[in-house]
């Protein structure tokens, strides 16, 4: 009995030895010489494979990075910390890059005081499908339709439903600005914004004035308030819609302040 | 003998044909089929390893044999596998980087390739000799990418022409694939011996 489960074992151990020589001569004579920058890349990478940077993971994005296919600084989730290791481990310059960190920002704070909706929808959970009823649920046809199509893609935890409004939130502390539920989104609520700017027009409605005071208490109604007080010229009218233009913004608040319908906040 | 032989190698290509007739190595046989020069590639690559674990299995068998071990069959023959493949990957991906990329996951997946352990548990159970083992195994592997790259070659054509949406892709490629072993069902009545003068 034991000397059958022993030639088990040793004719088993025997053939993985025999094979594992075998291999391990193979590997060493058909060996690749990979560019070690490759590795020292990605370890410096976030590492969430998250394809914000347009590369199948965090090692397609290095070996393009190394073979010069791509800029350093393609990576919106690591890139303030990443992007000056990138730069050491490639010897350049990394002055030009961009470093600044983003962060995913739902434009629209139309909640359920705020802005009705004109019937229930108990389908699928799914902004997509929401968005095909009927021109969707919400009175709002740009507004956020809170079946959290954004929740379920976020790579980072970052997003929820707020169950009191019915709205998409974002944790700018979660947050890596990687666009995923920008993408998710099928009204294009989302925008990836600059981390450090932190007052936006929360509203996406191009629809006139009257129409927007009828279906939502915060929507843009485009009186152009914000546009004459701001003090550095940063906001414009684009189609009954105002703009801050991120470059400009100084965040001093007078646009808050304001704004008769609250639409511009602060984060 | 030689007529024995090519009775074996034919049988193995039409008539046992693995993934028209046995629907074994189907995996591979959906995944690996879009281009006819990656197709071949896999097809080169699941002959290499059928031919020689169809010869090492053989060896190891008498092995088996010897100390009284058949039971030990199914794993050995998986280990014995294995290690093919992984020299088939560490070769190609020094040989040949762009055919690795386009095998790309299916490459290890022969290791759990029903055909290729399929060829050498049958080898076993017909109680082949080690020279038709061998040619059975080379058959086989023949016969899979015959088919395979037959089959890339009409996805390819299928490519370009407009199908209904519920059809595209698998649908589609699974009502050819059964069409194809419908049409290869006809070597059934193929009288092989006769036409060898066995």
């Amino acid at each position: 009995m034991l000397t059958a489960i022993l030639t088990a074992v040793g004719l088993l151990a025997a053939m993985g030895l025999v094979f594992g020589f075998g291999l391990g001569y193979a590997s060493k004579k058909f060996a690749v010489e990979a560019d070690p920058r490759i590795d020292k890349i990605a370890a410096v990478l976030p590492g969430a494979n998250c394809g914000a940077c347009g590369f199948p993971g965090c090692a397609g994005y290095s070996q393009a990075i190394v073979t010069g296919a791509a800029p350093i600084d393609k990576c919106p989730v690591g890139r303030a910390k990443a992007v000056p290791a990138i730069a050491h481990i490639m010897g350049v310059d990394c002055k030009d890059a961009d470093v600044t960190a983003d962060v995913a920002m739902v434009m629209c704070h139309g909640g359920k005081d705020q802005c009705g909706t004109h019937f229930d929808y108990s389908g699928v959970k799914s902004c997509w499908a929401a968005n095909q009823v009927a021109g969707g649920h919400k009175n709002c046809g740009y507004g956020c339709l809170g079946q959290g199509s954004c929740v379920q893609v976020c790579p980072f935890g970052a997003m929820h439903l707020n169950d009191s409004t019915g709205l998409a939130e974002v944790d700018p502390a979660l947050c890596h600005g990687c666009g995923k539920c920008a993408v998710a989104c099928p009204r294009g609520l989302i925008a990836i914004v600059p981390a450090d700017k932190t007052i936006h027009v929360r509203c996406m409605s191009h629809a006139k004035g009257p129409d927007i005071r009828k279906t939502c208490k915060v929507g843009c109604i485009g009186c152009g308030i914000c546009v004459k007080n701001c003090p550095v010229d940063a906001i414009d009218m684009q189609d009954a819609l105002a703009h801050i233009d991120p470059e400009k913004c100084t965040s001093c608040g007078v646009c808050i302040e304001k704004c008769p319908m609250k639409t511009i906040t602060g984060r | 003998m030689v007529g024995n032989l090519a009775f074996v190698l034919l049988s193995a290509i039409l008539v046992n044909n693995f993934l028209l007739s046995r629907f074994l190595g189907i995996c591979p046989f959906l995944g690996i089929s879009k281009q006819v020069e990656t197709a071949f590639g896999m097809g080169m690559a699941v002959t290499f390893v059928m031919a020689m674990a169809s010869a090492i299995t053989y060896l190891v068998q008498m092995l088996l044999v010897q100390l009284h071990l058949e039971y030990l069959q199914t794993l050995t023959f998986i280990l014995v596998i294995a290690a093919l493949v992984q020299l088939v990957e560490v070769v190609l991906k020094k040989v040949s980087p762009g055919l690795y990329k386009a095998l790309g996951v299916y490459l290890p997946l022969i290791t759990t390739n029903c055909a290729v352990l399929g060829v050498t548990l049958i080898n076993m159970t017909e109680n082949y000799d080690f020279i038709t083992s061998v040619v059975n195994g080379i058959g086989g592997a023949l016969g899979f990418t015959l088919i395979i790259v037959t089959f890339a070659a009409i996805r390819e054509r299928q490519a370009t022409n407009k199908v209904y949406k519920s059809f595209e892709g698998f649908p589609l490629a699974l009502v050819t694939a059964g069409l194809l072993s419908l049409a290869f069902m006809g070597f059934n009545g193929f009288n092989l011996k006769a036409l060898l003068g066995l």
